[in-house]
């Protein structure tokens, strides 16, 4: 299996670390109640077909990518970088007394 | 029909023309007071001690393909009761028993042989580890034995002992631990099935549960509407999918783990030996292929088949274990689908629908855990309550907390 990395191209999959379905990148709000967290963490749509998955090129450039796989074909129709896909975080505020 | 020694000698003396079919092909009926998706190892025994612990013989086995086609014949056949945490240890302790009386049970030669699991261990750290998995171990009522590095020479001395990367500081024996024929696990229970009247339906794919006010009352499938209130899925790497029918999404990532089969050699690997630092374990089947596999290929993938690098690495582990197996040709390789929970351990439990039964999680362990899986899973079905053994294999353990995570890594789905 290859994957095309957005920044450095056609790659070979031992260079990348996989993670999971991309329910990672809908973390709930730290006051979500403890049933979304658990959603969140452990419960997986677990499709046979088309997946977005989360895989870190580790031995490459470093960037978290969203890889739009077949999970039955393994066909790869998408790879995009993680970064320009998570919501925008507030800046932090810091409290200076 | 009864099978014995005498059978197949007057049957050998008389042409063989009074073998009969194992098991009947029945057409759905209507309605059944129990039903089981899945027609694997699991679903099998399952159907099996419905019938004959709880009297339940109105009881649908449905499978989309054919009996045995999926991971029960698709797994590298070892059988072992080696644990270490209470809900896992007393489990697979009664797993273990009930193989040693299966063949008997079930009148089939499932051909379990207790040749002895070797695990070995490479430093000082992994040998207290070992040590105490043993005691746990013995202190459940099975054996173990720690083994010295001469003590692991006297047994296997074909390894590669001076190996400067993983060098060989001894073992833990399991005696009772071995393999067993796959396919035969899965016939021998269909058979047993059917002969206390449960009907095996195959191609029968279900395509819907029904549920009225939060009831289970029927599964749609391929072969018509089948009216039941106790379902039980049982369906391995295919658990997401089924339950999805149900409205229920669960903590189950379907993987794809690897094995491998050389041509067939002379008798030459005697036991089962893992290689757990390398990510390599090799036993020799009765038709003298040489089985062996190594680690998830850690990409969730219902393709059952893997990809190269896991070939390499295992390949690579398998030499470096022992470099005696490099001539032998490598007859073939296949994946199977692992249904992969968070902390390593399966589910045997009721879900939020009322007579709606989960059995799955069983990562890549399911083969040894068949006997007493459908030993529960059939407690469960039958009396609404878990088994003493199965009592924490709880769907709920992700949220609340009470884990069983055998490897100490975490309970997260990359991580097993």
């Amino acid at each position: 299996m290859r994957l095309t990395c957005p920044l450095c191209g056609p790659r070979d999959r031992r260079e990348f670390y996989y993670y999971g379905a991309d329910d990672y990148l809908h973390r709930p709000a730290p006051d979500a109640p403890p049933a979304a967290w658990d959603d969140y963490l452990h419960n997986r749509d677990n499709p046979a077909g088309m997946l977005r998955d989360l895989w870190y090129h580790e031995a490459g450039c470093g960037q978290w990518l969203a890889v739009s796989r077949n999970t039955v074909s393994h066909d790869i129709t998408a790879v995009e970088c993680v970064a320009p896909l998570r919501p925008a975080r507030k800046k932090a505020v810091r409290n200076e007394d | 029909m009864r099978y014995s020694g005498l059978k197949v000698v007057t049957e050998g003396l008389f042409g063989n023309r009074g073998w009969r079919p194992a098991w009947r092909d029945p057409a759905p009926k209507a309605e059944y007071d129990a039903i089981v998706i899945g027609g694997g190892g699991h679903g099998l025994s399952t159907a099996y001690y419905l019938a004959k612990n709880h009297g339940l013989t109105n009881v649908a086995v449905l499978e989309k393909g054919y009996l045995g086609g999926g991971n029960v014949g698709r797994n590298t056949t070892i059988v072992r009761a080696n644990y270490f945490l209470p809900g896992n240890s007393e489990f697979y302790s009664h797993s273990l028993k009930l193989w040693e009386g299966l063949e008997a049970d079930l009148n089939y030669n499932v051909m379990h042989s207790q040749r002895g699991l070797i695990n070995l261990f490479h430093s000082d750290g992994q040998r207290d580890a070992f040590a105490r998995r043993g005691n746990a171990m013995i202190n459940q009522g099975d054996d173990a034995e720690l083994l010295d590095r001469e003590g692991v020479r006297r047994l296997l001395p074909y390894l590669d002992f001076e190996q400067t990367r993983f060098p060989i500081y001894g073992g833990l024996l399991h005696p009772r631990g071995g393999t067993a024929r796959h396919d035969a696990v899965a016939w021998g229970y269909a058979r047993g099935a059917d002969r206390r009247g449960v009907d095996l339906i195959q191609n029968c794919e279900v395509t819907g549960i029904d549920i009225v006010n939060g009831r289970v009352t029927g599964v749609q499938t391929t072969r018509g509407a089948i009216r039941a209130k106790k379902v039980g899925i049982v369906v391995a790497g295919r658990s997401g999918q089924v339950a999805a029918m149900a409205g229920l999404r669960l903590p189950v990532e379907s993987h794809i783990l690897q094995a491998f089969v050389t041509e067939g050699l002379k008798p030459v690997i005697d036991h089962v030996v893992s290689f757990g630092m390398g990510h390599f374990y090799i036993s020799q089947s009765d038709k003298g292929g040489l089985v062996f596999g190594g680690d998830l290929d850690f990409y969730a993938s219902y393709a059952a088949r893997g990809n190269l690098p896991m070939v390499e690495h295992v390949m690579e582990a398998g030499m470096t274990l022992m470099p005696m197996i490099g001539r032998a040709k490598l007859l073939r390789s296949w994946g199977g689908i692992m249904d992969m929970t968070p902390d390593g351990s399966p589910v045997i439990d009721r879900t939020p629908v009322d007579g709606l039964y989960l059995d799955c999680g069983w990562n890549y362990g399911g083969f040894k855990a068949v006997p007493a899986s459908g030993w529960c899973m059939a407690h469960l079905m039958a009396t609404d309550q878990p088994h003493d053994v199965a009592r924490r294999f709880r769907l709920d353990r992700f949220a609340t907390g009470a884990l069983l995570d055998e490897e100490g890594t975490g309970s997260q789905h990359n991580l097993h």
